[in-house]
């Protein structure tokens, strides 16, 4: 049994997921999510973060309504609007970046999309076709196309992976900007624990699969002002969660 | 320049050829061209070609509507595939003459039975060709369009149809050389105007003037209608390829 319904009023995102079952190719059922719960307050960023492979995509796509086989509830904001950023940027290769943006608002008016692709620095490639940019340029089209929706959820499938180290940064420093300008309530999966801390007010630690969250931790200070030390600090109970719960620390990059 | 001298060539080969043989069998350029003139003159080269083109156009629209809409519901949903592709297999190896005079005995020598003779011919590979393009539709851009809650309308136009594109305009080159190959079968063997009506009567008498002076006309229509409308669609559509590598090669 599954249900996804909308919550009113300053509703959160509530997900409780009994079980995900998927079948390897020979037939043998594989549980990739059990017992996993989380909640996450309105205009809040959460950030699930886990061992690659534990099914963190998983959880994701149950969020977003794209698999609807599994057991248990998932609780959407108010109205339900998603915005989602995937993996790989999803976007329509006949279309310009700013008729892929438009596709997901089709009723923005021309100057919402014009603020838009300047806030997002792609108002330079509006007319640019998906294969001439580069995978960061992509991924802010794809998170311009996201906000563009006007979401009340925002879902960011690893949003920096297979970034550079210099592009990175800047995306994510754009994404905790612009979340925390918004207040939209955002969940970002990653396997980074330090991408998880500068993105995530709230953090979902999950184990190996089959994946439940192992610990929640919430970052008090805003992302923006969160000083070096204090990141330190969140990272030690983090991994500390982690061993406790005899699970290798995720991976973290420099 | 190079298409212009290679037709050229043709046509004096063609001249060589009148001159070496009886010109009865093969009349020279200039005969047939006289001949085509008069027809046209007195209209009926016109008429014949205006009323084939129209059976060529009703029998590729059937075709390619109804060939379409089969293909994609085939190539997206795996018991239509089954159940129907039995059905594919007996129409890719039914011989066009057998629907041709099936139509005409069942349903008489109706102007419906010409077109749905032609339309039911050019059927089994419009369904193909459109059954791979859906079958290669990429499952993640419809994830995109769920999560951004796309109309159906929106998908069709933003989605399905870029990407069945390419598979529309091969059905579309392929389809139109058959059909209008099977419209003039159709013509002669059932009608009593069109290209095909007026190349039996060339053939009855041994007129080889009149027979080039219909076929040559329609050969040349048919050129027309793939230069100046099915290649400027096809580039139409893939303009964004166009508009990546132009750019790119700016770079």
């Amino acid at each position: 049994m599954n249900d996804t319904f909308r919550a009113g009023g300053a509703a959160s995102l509530d997900v409780s997921i009994a079980s995900k079952d998927y079948h390897s190719a020979s037939g043998r059922p594989l549980r990739a999510l059990e017992d996993l719960r989380l909640t996450l307050p309105a205009g809040k960023a959460g950030a699930v973060v886990g061992p690659s492979g534990c099914g963190k995509t998983t959880l994701l796509r149950l969020i977003a309504g794209l698999d609807k086989d599994f057991v248990g509830t998932i609780a959407l904001p108010e109205h339900g609007r998603l915005g989602m950023v995937f993996q790989e940027p999803r976007l329509l290769p006949w279309r310009s970046v700013t008729d892929n943006i438009r596709i997901a608002a089709p009723h923005a008016s021309e100057e919402d999309i014009a603020a838009l692709l300047d806030e997002l620095g792609l108002a330079e490639h509006a007319t640019h076709f998906p294969r001439e940019l580069s995978l960061g340029l992509a991924r802010r089209v794809a998170l311009a196309r996201a906000l563009a929706a006007k979401p009340d959820l925002l879902l960011l499938d690893e949003p920096l992976v297979s970034l550079d180290a210099a592009l990175a940064r800047d995306l994510r420093e754009m994404i905790a900007r612009l979340i925390d300008e918004r207040r939209i309530t955002t969940l970002v999966v990653t396997h980074d624990l330090r991408e998880a801390i500068a993105l995530g007010d709230r953090l979902f630690l999950l184990s190996a699969r089959p994946a439940h969250v192992l610990a929640t931790l919430d970052v008090s200070t805003p992302r923006r002002h969160l000083e070096k030390e204090a990141a330190e600090i969140i990272e030690a109970r983090a991994r500390e969660a982690l061993a406790k719960a005899h699970v290798g620390p995720p991976q973290s990059k420099q | 320049m190079i298409r212009l001298i290679s037709l050229v060539a043709l046509l004096l080969l063609w001249q060589i050829g009148a001159w070496l043989s009886d010109p009865h069998r093969l009349p020279g350029p200039a005969a047939v061209f006289e001949k085509i003139y008069e027809e046209a003159l007195s209209g009926a080269l016109f008429s014949n070609l205006a009323i084939t083109l129209a059976r060529v156009v009703a029998a590729f629209a059937l075709a390619m509507s109804f060939g379409a809409a089969i293909g994609y519901v085939m190539g997206r949903n795996k018991i239509a595939d089954r159940l129907l592709d039995p059905w594919l297999v007996v129409l890719l190896n039914l011989p066009a003459l057998v629907v041709i005079v099936l139509a005409y005995v069942w349903a008489g020598l109706t102007e419906v039975a010409a077109i749905g003779a032609v339309a039911v011919n050019k059927l089994p590979n419009a369904i193909v060709v459109v059954r791979e393009g859906a079958r290669a539709l990429d499952p993640h851009l419809e994830d995109m369009a769920e999560v951004f809650r796309f109309s159906p309308a929106a998908r069709l136009k933003h989605l399905v149809l870029p990407q069945l594109a390419p598979y529309l305009a091969a059905a579309t080159r392929s389809g139109l050389s058959l059909v209008w190959k099977i419209v003039l079968v159709v013509e002669l063997l059932g009608r009593s105007n069109g290209v095909g009506f007026e190349i039996n009567m060339a053939f009855q008498l041994f007129d080889m003037k009149l027979l080039l002076a219909y076929a040559l006309p329609f050969v040349a229509l048919m050129l027309g209608v793939e230069t100046f409308l099915v290649q400027p669609l096809e580039r139409h559509v893939s303009r964004w390829r166009r508009g990546v590598s132009r750019r790119l090669d700016r770079i």
